[in-house]
């Protein structure tokens, strides 16, 4: 966190350090409540049983085992695919990575963040397209028919609904005027509907057909049922994933669930108002005017946004079927592309009119 | 089919919704199994137990088990006589009755042959163990189960009454 | 001795070896894909060899035989009651069905027909099997196509009936409870009420299953279209069951055959869909198990009095013949050949079982299909491993 938290000025070496703690527990314990909360708890519910019950009150330490267990498997590469072992190991890292890259520019508080990038949401769409080149490669590298079928899927997939994401989050760049995260939160927190700012002006309303686009996107780039061809657990038994086993598969599975939580808090940071609670609530004008308490509770009004989304993401998940692959790449090219390109244009019209 | 108005995708997630109500509010159809136990039905086939006092060695249950896991050994000893003066009785006594469980398909035919209604059965059903061999269960084993042998159920409306087992 | 005929493993080979010049050329065509024995999506043990282009499917053949347990052989040295024991295995998800025709013929061959009564309840556990059998189906359906929440609910409310079952007859997969000239017991006191209870849900896991899984426009798509086999197609491979009459013909043994069971005391509908796809296919097994719940409701109200064991020798001889039975079991016609020679067990035992038969068309539909439209064309056709392999 920035040191304006801080009374003293720290060290460089002290902020940073500060910052890759941070880092880390922004990205995994979304990861963890996510796991827990909707993997373990919702997904049971849903399906008329309890879940994990044993490892700790209610399974809450049932995380801890799985890690515990994943931790103290066998390191297994398999041997056809010993040739290319270094590049089969580092897939999973990969894709884990991309997931901290993004996590970089989500604000959480008026000055709690960890980069305050001028071009925030371009960044982040870039760089969240890394994880595909960590699924191909571990597609390809695992020497496995199943894997590469799933890598291959995943190529087209992830390609496919990274359009519609962009173009969806178009619109909100064009709304907000400016491609600055924090920016776009404050706009929405300061800003009013059609001058009563008792509520802000939360982009969901406006650009509500930009929000199922993304949202639908997310699910696609998570590879979320029903868009997890590349997973396909009853045909490919995990399609890339396959030949993963202990810590490996854990950096996969961690990052699919982190992933899951930090899109859905950059999710709310475009659309629901991050952070933030409308300004006029209590009686602030802009980012320097806010009380400094609201960096502890920025983090906690994200949280909550971000469980909510991923509430929806997975609830989705655990009630559909799947698409078949060229379904899939039809209803992105033939509906979402489309469909955002029209949200565009009228919300070009709309700026300029209004 | 789904209705016109409301597409069937939304009907699904209200499916689920409404199950994940009904299981935090009414409590799940599951139950924690080491801390909460069903109980079976009382024709559940759990294990048999053996009467020791009714079997004469007759052979019946172990020729007519598909698996063969009932093995028998037995003598015939002399008894004293019923009342003075009469000759001495032959009476078979069991030397060894085993039936392995890690054979048994728990199909009752040796129950329902028995006619001396010597084996019974019983829902018990935690007797698993670490070591394949002692699954079979000898003579005192089968015994104690005898303990546990619930009372034959009622019959529906209609039934004849048969002798109950 | 292998498991694959010559001509199975001169065509692999052959596979294998276009694969291997392939993957020097570094072209794009002509994958062998082995799906299986080992998959999720299989139910159970088989092998689907499949040649790819890409993701469509150039050639696929299926290699059944990993889960044979030798039941002919098993049963010639045998007695009866033993081997009625035994064929609870073979499909084991509607465990009774499978004793009902093995002991019909063995009643036919003896000239004994079983009381009213008996006839009557085994009717209706034979339902039973069957809704306990599709009901899995339906949940299974779920998994192949992605949907992991159907099938939690058909192991839940399939659990009623399998308590059931275990309250009638001591066991829940395997009954063992049918017997040459009747049944082995009485039903316990308590369940004709229970049956209508659990007839009731089983009746709203139906609705449920429609709302989740056939009115999703996804399952839909997944599956409208796919896997269409024509009428006179299915004849010709000896489809039967739901496969036949998703195909639009009408065959139903239970109403067309004439044996000594309550089917024809009760008033129901034969279900079937012109299209012959796998939606056809899906939908059709989901009525009959509404037509089912139907069924068992309407013989519950009219059991008739009075025993339910023939007069029968303790120890039975069936006399010197030949006797085939079939019925319309959950998975299609199963039907059983027995040849006796006066003894007290079979002389030989041909069993038919249906998805042996099914599988038959597996390499005339999936020609030209995607990879994941196999596993929805398999699912739909239902098979069950113990079934094609004995």
């Amino acid at each position: 966190m920035n040191s304006a938290l801080i009374a003293a000025d720290l060290a460089y070496w002290a902020q940073s350090l500060l910052r890759v703690l941070g880092g880390l527990v922004a990205v995994l314990l979304p990861a963890g409540t996510v796991v827990y909360l909707f993997l373990f708890k919702m997904m049971s519910f849903m399906q008329s049983r309890l879940g994990p019950m044993e490892a700790g009150p209610y399974g809450s330490m049932q995380l801890f085992a799985e890690v515990g267990k994943w931790l103290q498997k066998e390191d297994i590469v398999p041997a056809n695919a010993l040739p290319e072992a270094r590049i089969f190991k580092m897939a999973p890292l990969i894709v884990l990575a991309s997931t901290f890259l993004l996590v970089a520019v989500v604000p959480f508080g008026p000055d709690a963040w960890f980069t305050d990038f001028e071009a925030g949401i371009f960044y982040a769409l870039a760089v969240s397209s890394v994880s595909v080149l960590g699924i191909l490669i571990a597609g390809w590298s695992s020497a496995n028919k199943y894997s590469l079928l799933g890598g291959l899927r995943a190529a087209g997939q992830l390609i496919a609904y990274e359009l519609p994401m962009v173009l969806a989050v178009v619109g909100v760049v064009i709304q907000a005027g400016t491609m600055n995260l924090q920016q776009i939160v404050v706009a929405q927190n300061a800003g009013s509907m059609f001058g009563w700012d008792g509520a802000g002006n939360p982009y969901v309303l406006t650009q509500f057909v930009a929000f199922i686009i993304f949202m639908i996107a997310v699910q696609a780039e998570l590879t979320q049922t029903p868009f997890d061809m590349p997973i396909a657990e009853s045909e490919l038994v995990s399609g890339y994933m396959t030949e993963y086993s202990g810590f490996r598969f854990l950096i996969f599975f961690i990052g699919e669930f982190a992933t899951a939580g930090v899109f859905a808090m950059i999710a709310s940071v475009l659309f629901l108002g991050g952070w933030g609670v409308p300004f006029a609530w209590f009686g602030w004008t802009d980012i320097n005017s806010i009380d400094n308490w609201m960096n502890v509770v920025g983090p906690l009004i994200l949280f909550t946004k971000m469980i909510v989304l991923v509430f929806f993401i997975m609830w989705v998940r655990f009630s559909f079927p799947r698409f078949r692959e060229d379904q899939l790449q039809r209803f992105a090219w033939k509906v979402l592309i489309p469909v955002s390109l029209v949200n565009i244009m009228v919300t070009a019209v709309l700026k300029v009119a209004f | 089919m789904a209705k016109p108005k409301v597409p069937g995708l939304f009907k699904g997630l209200g499916v689920t919704f409404g199950t994940l109500m009904r299981t935090a509010t009414e409590g799940s159809n599951t139950i924690q199994y080491p801390h909460e136990k069903e109980t079976p039905p009382i024709r559940a086939r759990g294990v048999i137990a053996l009467h020791e006092g009714n079997c004469t060695s007759c052979m019946l249950c172990a020729r007519s088990c598909p698996d063969w896991c009932i093995y028998i050994e037995g003598h015939k000893e002399l008894a004293p006589p019923r009342r003075a003066g009469g000759a001495p009785r032959k009476v078979n006594k069991l030397d060894r009755f085993d039936i392995d469980y890690a054979l048994c398909m728990y199909c009752g035919i040796c129950v329902e042959v028995c006619p001396f209604d010597a084996l019974f059965w019983s829902p018990e059903y935690e007797y698993s163990e670490p070591r394949i061999a002692d699954l079979l269960h000898d003579k005192s084993k089968l015994g104690e189960w005898m303990e546990t042998v619930p009372e034959a159920p009622e019959l529906e409306a209609g039934a004849e009454k048969k002798g109950k087992k | 001795m292998t498991m694959l005929g010559d001509r199975q493993q001169l065509a692999y080979i052959a596979a294998q070896a276009a694969d291997a010049r392939v993957n020097v050329e570094l072209e794009t065509e002509g994958m062998t894909l082995n799906i299986g024995p080992q998959h999720p999506a299989t139910h159970g043990t088989l092998r689907i060899i499949a040649r790819l282009d890409g993701e469509q499917v150039v050639w696929a053949e299926p290699s059944a035989g990993y889960m044979h347990r030798g039941y002919e052989k098993l049963t010639e040295v045998r007695t009866y009651p033993q081997v009625t024991a035994l064929v609870n295995r073979i499909d084991w998800l509607g465990s009774f069905a499978n004793e009902v025709p093995f002991i019909l013929a063995a009643e036919k061959l003896m000239g004994v027909e079983a009381p009213a009564r008996a006839q009557h309840i085994r009717t209706i556990l034979f339902e039973l099997s069957r809704i306990a059998n599709v009901s899995l189906f339906l949940g299974d359906l779920g998994v192949q196509l992605g949907a992991v929440t159907p099938v939690f609910f058909a192991f839940r409310d399939r659990e009623y009936v399998l308590n059931l079952i275990e309250a009638a007859t001591g066991g829940r997969f395997h009954p063992n409870f049918d017997r040459i000239g009747g049944l082995k017991d009485d039903l316990p006191a308590g369940f004709i009420d229970e049956t209508r209870n659990v007839m009731k849900k089983l009746r709203t896991f139906c609705d449920q299953i429609e709302d989740l899984l056939f009115g999703n426009e996804i399952f839909q798509s997944r599956t409208r279209g796919i896997g269409v086999i024509p009428k006179d197609v299915a004849l010709q491979y000896g489809l039967s069951g739901a496969n036949l009459r998703a195909s639009g013909v009408d065959w139903d043994l239970r109403r067309d055959q004439d044996l000594p069971m309550a089917w024809n005391k009760a008033d129901w509908k034969v279900w079937t869909h012109p299209d012959g796809d796998s939606f056809a296919r899906c939908w059709v097994r989901l009525q009959e198990v509404r037509e089912s719940t139907k069924i068992v409701d309407q013989l519950l109200d009219t059991i008739p009095a009075g025993p339910v064991m023939a007069k029968v020798p303790k120890i039975i001889k069936v006399p010197e013949g030949e006797a085939w039975v079939s019925t319309e079991n959950p998975l299609g016609e199963m039907g059983y050949y027995v040849v006796s020679q006066g003894d007290q067990g079979p002389f030989r035992v041909k069993i038919r079982s249906a998805s042996f038969n099914n599988i038959s068309i597996v390499p005339w539909v999936l020609k030209g299909v995607y990879v994941p439209d196999i596993i929805t064309i398999l699912a739909s056709l239902y098979f069950i491993l113990g079934d094609i392999d004995r």
